[in-house]
């Protein structure tokens, strides 16, 4: 005897037939938040495609030298290459003396070999000078780097689309003449350093926001309804000025000649005025002060939904104040301090105004030295490695909130 | 005072944590207002040099702010690229967090976390991927581009707020009206915005307030004629901070408290409702 089971693919197909039917439903939904979606893949992830591949790409040597390249390639074995490749540098080299690309080949050079900025220019002039060869003597002659096996080498090296010059730049690497990875001179080592700052004023800030704010977060919670929105006014209030004006403000607290240090001595705390701006200090208190209210929201609005009733009950059953505090009431705010925590820390990696306009040159974040290699330098490349570096450990740290506490629990205000 | 959550019977230990909670917490309150305030005297001190206490009152920073060409240019810059940016911020985030909030969404965490993600990159990075691409598509240096990155960043406030105010929404109301023979537009129109607009108005005003404030992309991405107020104030702090700044900083104050009490009061309206 056999039992009517139901049959082993109907539950499958009713659990299809159910999905085809709310397939309209999906569709439409997700057409309502395809125009976002679409702007922002061409507005916001399209830009941040571009610096990934300014990053890698490596158009100088290609560009400039494209027979020279050819070239050597026929002499793969050679350190210094013969009268043929030689003699295509110098017509290379003329050319680009005429279109004036020389100044770009030499300034990519220069980054691997300091003084090839020189050598190319005054390359340049020589092949745009004589007609012809013996190319090799001559360029030997007139600067011997040309007869160096680490020169060619460079160019060679050049010769492919992509380099991964920046990004071994941006952590302090450097590849070796052998193809290996190799600290880069102990001097040069600065990108490990600036971005070790960045963390370490992130964490400071990031800490102190939880000293200062989670008192405040917790008196929200003890007080009456109209205090607490006085309190919640003091704490909405800074969240809602303009970052440049709370900025603004604390240049002018932090002047030698400011309203701290007439303080102090007014009070006769000091008797010579501190440097105060241009201070890691200074950095420190003006990001501390505009990221309190992230960190105090969220941990406030975790507080309101713990029943006040279960610290009584813990004191009921004999706990001390403290350890009630502290073994009852904040393991449940945990949450609410992890979200805080976690979106000031992402925000204070990305600091860029505040440094610049409080702190002083020790002071600069990974940010401020992007906007340099932009600005000032034109270094396209190491700037958009350092973004990548900065990018990878911010979508890192996302990528932890995400998973402990949610992108729809971001609330404002 | 000491009654703040206390029981009458706490102990003298207990009561002491609490004067000090209290003291703690009004310093720190008074540590996030103080430096806001400080601006708003200066602004109108007669001194050139920030000095306390204020001797003479003027507004002679504010008649220097008005009868300068390069400050009235880039506070009507400012302006201009605000409007064009909430429009556009507004209505693609109040789309999204339409759809976003309906059940039948698919990859909702994927998509939440991606629309989210302008807030959380940090500027420098899309100010510079933005410099790197609008040079190729001839967009650096115009307003277009600046509208173009200051919506990316102020999308996902809308997208928040909107999102926010979608949850409390009851969605009866809608299919009533379709029932009813209103098309989805015009129920969309007619029932759901009415009740959401709070909700909208305030990711509006969001988005105002991030294009107003925005200094990094514009920075990067602007020369001397679309200059906006944020990147005149810190071009001018960075030379030689001077008393115009303040003046400017106090009119940017008086805005953000506007903002400020116009979404206070849009929250409490929806609430009540």
């Amino acid at each position: 005897m056999t039992l009517a089971l139901p049959h082993a693919g109907t539950a499958p197909s009713v659990k299809r037939a159910v999905r085809r039917a709310d397939r309209p439903a999906r569709r439409a939904a997700f057409l309502l938040s395809l125009p976002l979606l679409a702007f922002l893949a061409i507005a916001f992830v399209v830009p941040i495609a571009a610096l990934f591949t300014t990053a890698v790409d490596n158009p100088e040597t290609r560009s400039v030298l494209p027979d020279t390249l050819r070239a050597l390639a026929a002499e793969p074995s050679a350190a210094v290459p013969g009268e043929p490749v030689f003699a295509e540098l110098a017509h290379d080299l003329a050319r680009a003396g005429k279109a004036r690309t020389a100044a770009l080949l030499g300034k990519r050079l220069n980054y691997e070999i300091p003084g090839m900025r020189s050598i190319v220019m005054a390359g340049s002039r020589l092949a745009a000078a004589s007609s012809q060869g013996p190319w090799r003597q001559k360029f030997c002659d007139s600067d011997p780097a040309w007869g160096d096996p680490a020169l060619w080498a460079a160019i060679r090296r050049n010769g492919a689309r992509l380099t991964p010059y920046y990004m071994l730049t941006a952590v302090d690497l450097q590849q070796t003449p052998s193809g290996g990875l190799a600290p880069v001179a102990p001097e040069q080592r600065i990108f490990l350093d600036i971005l070790g700052r960045t963390l370490l004023v992130a964490a400071t800030v990031t800490l102190l926001t939880l000293f200062l704010g989670y008192p405040v977060a917790y008196a929200l919670t003890l007080a009456p309804p109209l205090l607490g929105a006085i309190m919640m006014l003091c704490i909405l209030l800074p969240l809602w000025t303009s970052l440049l004006v709370r900025t603004t403000a604390w240049v002018v607290l932090l002047q030698s000649n400011g309203i701290i240090n007439d303080l102090l001595i007014g009070m006769g705390l000091i008797s010579k005025r501190l440097q105060l701006i241009f201070t890691r200090f200074g950095t420190v208190a003006a990001m501390t002060h505009i990221q309190l209210p992230f960190t105090i929201l969220p941990i406030a609005s975790v507080m309101r939904t713990i029943p006040v009733a279960q610290l009584r009950a813990a004191r009921s059953l004999g706990a001390p104040p403290m350890s009630a505090f502290w073994r009852i009431y904040v393991p449940q705010t945990l949450p609410g301090v992890m979200a805080g925590c976690l979106i000031t820390f992402i925000l204070s990696l990305g600091y860029y105004i505040t440094p610049a306009l409080v702190g002083g040159p020790t002071d600069q974040m990974v940010s401020n030295f992007i906007s340099v290699y932009i600005n000032r330098d034109l270094n396209w490349g190491l700037a958009s490695a350092l973004g990548v570096v900065l990018l990878a450990v911010t979508l890192l740290i996302y990528g932890l909130f995400l998973r402990i506490v949610g992108a729809d629990k971001l609330r404002l205000g | 005072m000491t009654v703040l959550g206390l029981s009458p019977y706490a102990e003298p230990q207990e009561r002491l944590a609490r004067f000090g909670l209290i003291v703690f917490v009004t310093l720190v309150l008074l540590f996030l207002v103080a430096p806001l305030l400080v601006v708003v005297p200066l602004s109108f001190s007669d001194d050139p040099f920030f000095s306390f206490p204020v001797k003479a009152y003027s507004l002679r920073w504010f008649r220097d702010f008005f009868g300068d060409d390069r400050w009235m240019a880039s506070l009507s810059n400012s302006a201009i690229t605000a409007v064009f940016t909430t429009i556009l911020a507004t209505t693609l985030g109040t789309m999204a967090a339409l759809g976003l909030s309906r059940p039948s969404f698919p990859f909702r965490r994927t998509v939440n976390a991606i629309l989210i993600a302008p807030m959380i990159v940090p500027v420098v990075i899309v100010a510079v991927g933005d410099y790197l691409l609008y040079g190729h598509a001839g967009l650096t240096n115009t307003r277009t581009g600046l509208v173009l990155a200051h919506t990316v960043l102020a999308s996902p406030f809308v997208v928040i707020t909107v999102t926010a105010t979608l949850a409390t929404y009851d969605t009866t109301l809608t299919q009533a009206a379709r029932s009813l023979g209103a098309s989805s537009l015009s129920a969309f129109l007619r029932v759901t915005l009415p009740v959401i607009l709070p909700g909208v108005v305030a990711g509006a005003v969001f988005a105002i307030a991030t294009s107003f404030d925005e200094v990094v992309v514009a920075l990067f991405m602007t020369s001397a004629e679309q200059r906006t107020l944020p990147v005149q104030m810190f071009s001018g702090i960075r030379d030689q901070i001077n008393p115009t700044i303040m003046a400017a900083a106090t009119m940017l104050l008086c805005v953000s408290t506007i903002l400020f009490v116009v979404v206070a009061w849009l929250g409490a309206r929806g609430r009540n409702l």
